[in-house]
């Protein structure tokens, strides 16, 4: 049955929810649609999705979508234009700089800051909470008093106080963020480690003389990993927040980079006759972290359905 | 087996033990409160000595005679070893001597005696406009599940978790203050008042009511209404969204099938039964806020100009005035700390279940 219908749509179908796969392929697959298919079922979560993935065509495609350049405005001529004028769809800034080409721009600042930020994170908080998880004893007494000690800190403060050393910039508000980001997933991954630490499949493979380095890593850590992406898709959504909020702040990326929490303290200025020059980059700044927020609300549901019941 | 009894029996097998074990737990809770509070000091310490090249060069700038270098380096303990200057600074910090600010010329910890009192009047009116309306939006989602009502409350939740809250400030003061006149901006008080006021706790809107001030409580409320509710709006977004989770559990509880049975109105076993439950974890939840609203109030109190502790880290992080933040960084996050252990410590009152373990 399996093998007859692989060429019609309807086969793929009936192949990837099989009930009796093949081949572990198959399975892995299969799962991996059901998956898809519990979160295409949220249309939320895919109306969040459409957005990241238009973040990530915008960002790759800055260069052709903006229509004006995000640096060179046209003092003389173009200066504080309100949106719609001809030209410049989302008006113009103080420089006479092109808003939307800004904004557009902006998103790769936007990417690069969530992607380096889960980059260093991420595996951080995962091989810190599997290690003190699965060794137990002294080491994860150590570890995680260390961890709730990043985890007692207001993060933006910390963030703050952190760039307040480094000196501003956009790769020391990324370390500053990164620093305060890591805790979660390290106390995560310990709870997760901690419920298959002795389960059979763990003693099992000890028995057949795996090492503990082999056993966390290629055992443990997948276990945790679903878990982790939903939980750092969550964070992203914060951890835009707060970077704007670093450049609000003017210490996140320095001008004339077109960041969008930078953009609108430049704005701030204009706020009550310019009310565009500050309010275009807040939605963009708005529909991206809701976008994390929908994907991540989304992820949960369909990785975890006993999660998604309540 | 009722506590008592479970106690009564512990006694009469090991009467040392009883006497131990609480105290045993005191001395545990006490050590983590330690360690937290030494990594604390730790992290602020590194950020401050360790992370820039010289901290000399940042008292004197670049141009100081080498003589004067010296001295400096001296007077602030720098030719220590590490672990010594830790030492010394941990002991300036639990006598409260942050050292003085260089934009104020005060000790960094009078300025936040003067300022810290702003910043906790408007978190503590935003936790009560979050918890007043998250709460029952919360229970009304909870009960109304999957209807319009729910969506509404998870989209405004969503909304909330998402909007940068400088953003919405600014907004709100265009329309608020600028477009319709409503609120009064910026600062705490009107100039009218400033002077002629003089408030004792430092909390302006209980002072004004409690000396009869009307007019004064007015232009107080006036001012601090429209930061408030922002921060309220972000509480909101969290209680509501906990709250529903909660009533849900508790909604799907046998007790509530046996309420159902006995004839219980559906109000009284909302209002009265469910939530009461509900209630133990939302404490938390509700203490877990107001310290996050402590941190948000760094953006908002620079939007609003509200001279708190948020404003005069900002302010002092734009005149690098390290000593200062460094002073407001630590009392932010050991007032964070002090929130999240006596949370810890009402839920253990507060649950009955974790008095018989």
């Amino acid at each position: 049955m399996s093998e007859a219908g692989i060429g019609s749509g309807q086969g793929t179908r009936a192949w990837l929810l099989s009930e009796y796969p093949a081949s572990r392929m198959q399975a892995r697959l299969g799962r991996a649609y059901a998956t898809w298919l519990r979160f295409a079922a949220n249309r939320l979560a895919v109306v969040g999705l459409a957005i990241l993935i238009a973040l990530v065509l915008v960002a790759t495609f800055a260069g052709v979508l903006a229509p004006h350049s995000p640096y060179a405005g046209d003092l003389a001529g173009a200066r504080l234009l309100p949106p719609l004028s001809p030209g410049h769809l989302l008006g113009t800034d103080d420089q006479g700089r092109d808003i939307l080409s800004r904004l557009i721009y902006g998103s790769r600042l936007t990417l690069a800051v969530v992607l380096m930020v889960a980059v260093l994170t991420a595996p951080v908080g995962l091989l810190v909470g599997t290690v003190a998880g699965y060794a137990g004893g002294i080491i994860d007494t150590a570890l995680m008093r260390v961890t709730d000690i990043f985890l007692a800190f207001p993060k933006l403060v910390l963030a703050l106080a952190l760039v307040a050393a480094l000196g501003p910039g956009i790769e020391n508000a990324v370390i500053a963020i990164a620093i305060t980001s890591w805790p979660p997933y390290a106390r995560m991954a310990r709870a997760e480690t901690l419920a298959v630490r002795h389960a059979d499949y763990i003693d099992a493979i000890r028995l057949m003389g795996a090492s503990p380095l082999r056993i966390v890593l290629r055992h443990v850590m997948p276990m945790c990993l679903s878990s982790l992406i939903v939980r750092v898709t969550l964070d992203m959504a914060g951890i835009i927040l707060i970077a704007a909020g670093l450049g609000f702040l003017g210490l996140g990326a320095q001008p004339p980079a077109p960041e969008w929490g930078a953009m609108i303290a430049s704005g701030r200025r204009f706020i009550l006759d310019q009310w565009w020059v500050a309010t275009m980059p807040g939605m963009a700044i708005l529909i991206v972290s809701l976008g994390f927020n929908l994907v991540g609300d989304g992820l949960r549901d369909a990785l975890d359905p006993r999660e998604a019941e309540r | 087996m009722s506590p008592t009894v479970a106690a009564a029996s512990r006694t009469g097998s090991r009467p040392a033990a009883r006497l131990w074990r609480p105290l045993l737990g005191l001395i545990r809770f006490a050590a983590v409160v330690a360690t937290t509070f030494l990594g604390l000091l730790a992290v602020t310490f590194f950020i401050g000595r360790v992370i820039p090249v010289d901290p000399v060069l940042a008292v004197l700038g670049d141009r100081a005679p080498a003589s004067a270098m010296e001295r400096v380096r001296e007077e602030m303990g720098l030719n220590l070893p590490l672990w010594q200057q830790f030492v010394l600074y941990v002991r300036q910090a639990l006598s409260g001597d942050f050292g003085t600010s260089v934009l104020t010329t005060n000790a960094v910890m009078d300025d936040i005696r003067r300022v810290f009192p702003a910043t906790i009047e408007l978190a503590t009116l935003g936790t009560l406009i979050g918890t007043g309306l998250g709460v029952p939006l919360g229970v009304l989602a909870a009960v109304k599940r999957g209807s319009l009502t729910d969506q509404i409350v998870r989209v405004i939740g969503l909304v909330g978790y998402s909007v940068p809250i400088f953003w919405l400030a600014l907004l709100s003061l265009l329309i608020f203050y600028a477009r319709l006149g409503w609120v009064a901006y910026p600062g705490r008080i009107g100039v009218a008042f400033e002077y002629s006021f003089t408030s004792t706790t430092g909390l302006y809107l209980l002072d004004a009511l409690w000396q009869g001030e009307w007019e004064v409580a007015w232009d107080v409320f006036r001012h601090i209404i429209l930061p408030a509710s922002l921060l309220g709006y972000f509480s909101l977004a969290y209680i509501s969204r906990m709250t529903r989770s909660f009533m849900l559990n508790e909604l799907g509880q046998e007790y509530i099938v046996a309420a159902r049975a006995k004839g219980l109105s559906e109000a009284r076993i909302i209002w009265c039964h469910a939530l009461r439950n509900a209630a133990v974890p939302l404490v938390t939840v509700i203490a877990l806020s107001y310290a996050n609203l402590l941190e948000g109030s760094v953006l908002t109190e620079t939007v609003f100009s509200w001279p708190g502790l948020g404003l005069y880290i900002t302010n002092s992080l734009q005149n690098a005035d390290m000593n200062a933040v460094l002073g407001g960084t630590l009392v932010i996050g050991a007032t964070f700390i002090g929130i999240n252990l006596l949370s810890d410590l009402l839920y253990r009152l507060l649950d009955p279940r974790t008095h018989a373990r």
